[in-house]
């Protein structure tokens, strides 16, 4: 038994970081594609694709999740087709915990994205355009080396939003050892049930060390990225 | 050959452009504000305007009349920007080559070699932007548009946020690129004495029109421009060859159509041709040959124009074997001497109002003689 965990310990640590990559995995290019939109696109309903975004923010975790539960459950509107024809099923799965942690870290994910692609310098993309490339060139060869900074912060922001994500989490998924109890309701199960308080506290020191490291390699990444694109 | 012919309005501008020009340098000039940068932007295709026909070399990039708009990475028109805009996450040598990835025939080792040894920046390959000089960006900034292979470079004031020093460093190199590259250039400015040295072609811009196109000397004689041009710093061209060196003195001796000029010493070749650009203000009229006088120089020419406005200053052009030559007097001294259109006169010129913004190299001999010219 390592460092005195024990198996459902362990099983959560684990259960937490696949959750929390997959969420900042999978929301990472959609994240990247709504910032564009967000900081350049002038089209109808930008304003509402913004607020959209910005909701699990400002909603309470619980409605995000029930939310979730009436989108993606078995017979929800997306959940049935997609189980149907897809064969990809969120209802009490891990993937559920992942696609909750994801929605709940979008915003943030975001916002660190569009600052940074508000601070590009736009002249440089024109030219960039004189020098012989396109929009596709222009976006892979300078805007996307100038707001990675941003990137990697919004990374990190989403994965340490995912390992703390509790309430919509088990609205959604429910706390299922082994298939949805993650960090935190794990954490919260050991209370609940007397003598819990030891299997509590090492999670705990888990989950700080966890975001303690996440914050650490985020800052160093950020600095060499920033600087780069400070063209130190 | 360039051929532009633009409309546009931005808010309360106007900007309504036609010029054409045969390679070579080509100065738009004006005040801040005269729409320069917006018609400049209009070649590039950085914007699309309202109508308007830009064709270089008989291929046209823009022709609203049968809705043709090249976008500008389609262009292959060349932008060295006032601000050098330099890529900073990538270095000297990642932003030389940048515009080779996208070149139709990728420069080659030996032309970025050249293009290197000829801006002079071998030095900086390694360097990130952030850690040059002003004057080492702006290098850099024309080394990268040159070597995307343009069939036009455009300037916008690429010496304008350099102090004095700098952009006697880059001028040569501007030569360089007009005589040597022999690339068609488009030259923003807004300073005469570069205008002077560098421009064969002048576009006078004013208030979102062209106020005057021709060859520069003609232009800058024109006294009706003065106001355009600027009066403090207005002046003639003249188109000169080294004659003679005279070691005992410091000095060297210039033919003009019209007589010899003494300057202060340049290191040129004897036979090396050289334009001088002749301040009004340094220009003195005698009705004749003068006696017991100090100035070296003096050009036998007639008065052709009196340019004579409100205030106590008067505009002269003279006529010297069929160049022009531009004085400021007073109206009193005009009055004194009488002055009239076909008069003879000459024009008394000391040697040491020449000093080195006087001096334009036309010949490869000439570049980076700057440096040797004494200051008086």
């Amino acid at each position: 038994m390592a460092l005195g965990f024990s198996p459902e310990e362990l099983t959560a640590i684990k259960l937490s970081l696949r959750v929390g990559f997959w969420a900042m995995a999978t929301s990472l290019p959609v994240a990247l594609l709504v910032a564009m939109l967000l900081a350049r696109g002038r089209f109808w309903g930008r304003s509402l694709l913004n607020v959209v975004v910005h909701l699990p923010l400002v909603m309470p975790p619980v409605v995000t999740g029930y939310v979730l539960l009436i989108l993606f459950g078995r017979r929800g509107a997306l959940g049935a087709p997609l189980a149907e024809y897809l064969g990809i099923v969120f209802a009490f799965r891990w993937t559920g915990a992942a696609l909750a942690s994801a929605v709940m870290g979008f915003p943030l994910m975001v916002r660190a994205m569009r600052l940074s692609i508000d601070a590009v310098d736009r002249r440089l993309e024109d030219a960039a355009a004189t020098l012989g490339a396109n929009r596709a060139w222009v976006w892979l060869t300078v805007t996307l080396p100038l707001i990675l900074p941003g990137i990697v912060a919004g990374m990190i922001l989403s994965f340490a939003r995912a390992l703390g994500e509790f309430g919509a989490t088990i609205t959604f998924v429910s706390n299922i050892p082994g298939e949805t109890q993650t960090l935190p309701t794990a954490i919260y199960t050991f209370l609940q049930v007397p003598g819990g308080d030891a299997g509590a506290l090492r999670l705990t020191l888990v989950s700080v060390a966890i975001s303690v490291t996440a914050l650490f390699a985020s800052e160093a990444i950020a600095q060499r990225a920033s600087r780069r694109a400070a063209g130190l | 050959m360039l051929s532009v012919s633009l409309s546009h309005r931005l808010g309360d501008f106007v900007l309504d452009v036609a010029f054409d020009s045969e390679g070579g340098l080509t100065a738009l000039f004006g005040r801040s504000g005269a729409g320069k940068t917006s018609l400049v932007n209009a070649i590039a295709g950085l914007y699309r305007p309202e109508r308007g026909y830009v064709a270089v070399d008989g291929e046209v990039l823009t022709d609203s009349a049968i809705g043709r708009f090249l976008p500008p990475h389609r262009r292959r028109v060349g932008y060295v920007f006032q601000e050098g805009r330099l890529f900073p996450h990538l270095d000297v040598r990642q932003n030389l080559l940048y515009g080779t990835w996208f070149a139709p025939r990728r420069a080659g080792t030996a032309e970025l070699d050249h293009i290197v040894g000829l801006l002079g920046i071998g030095h900086l390959l390694g360097r990130r932007p952030a850690g040059l000089s002003g004057g080492e960006k702006q290098r850099v900034a024309i080394g990268r548009a040159l070597l995307a292979r343009p069939r036009l470079l455009i300037m916008d004031e690429p010496l304008a946020s350099l102090d004095e020093g700098r952009r006697a460093e880059i001028l040569p190199y501007i030569e360089r690129l007009r005589d040597e590259v022999r690339v068609p250039i488009v030259y923003v400015s807004h300073s005469i004495p570069e205008v002077a040295r560098l421009a064969t072609t002048l576009v006078v811009l004013s208030e979102g029109k062209v106020a005057a196109i021709g060859p520069t000397a003609e232009i800058m004689s024109r006294l009706d421009l003065f106001p355009l041009t600027g009066r403090a710093e207005a002046g003639a061209i003249l188109a000169t060859r080294v004659a003679a060196h005279d070691a005992a003195f410091g000095l060297t001796i210039l033919r003009a159509a019209s007589g010899e000029l003494r300057v202060p010493h340049l290191d040129l070749p004897v036979g090396a041709a050289l334009r001088v650009r002749i301040r009004a203000r340094d220009v003195m009229i005698a009705l004749a040959p003068p006696q017991g006088l100090s100035a070296l120089n003096v050009l036998p020419g007639t008065v052709a124009e009196i340019a004579a406005g409100d205030g106590p200053i008067v505009q002269i052009r003279l006529d010297c074997a069929g160049e022009p030559l531009i004085a400021r007097l007073t109206r009193r001294s005009v009055e004194t001497l009488g002055l009239r259109p076909g008069l003879p006169v000459c024009a008394v010129i000391k040697s040491i109002a020449f000093d080195h913004h006087s001096f334009a190299g036309a010949a490869p001999g000439a570049v980076g003689s700057d440096a040797e010219i004494a200051d008086g």
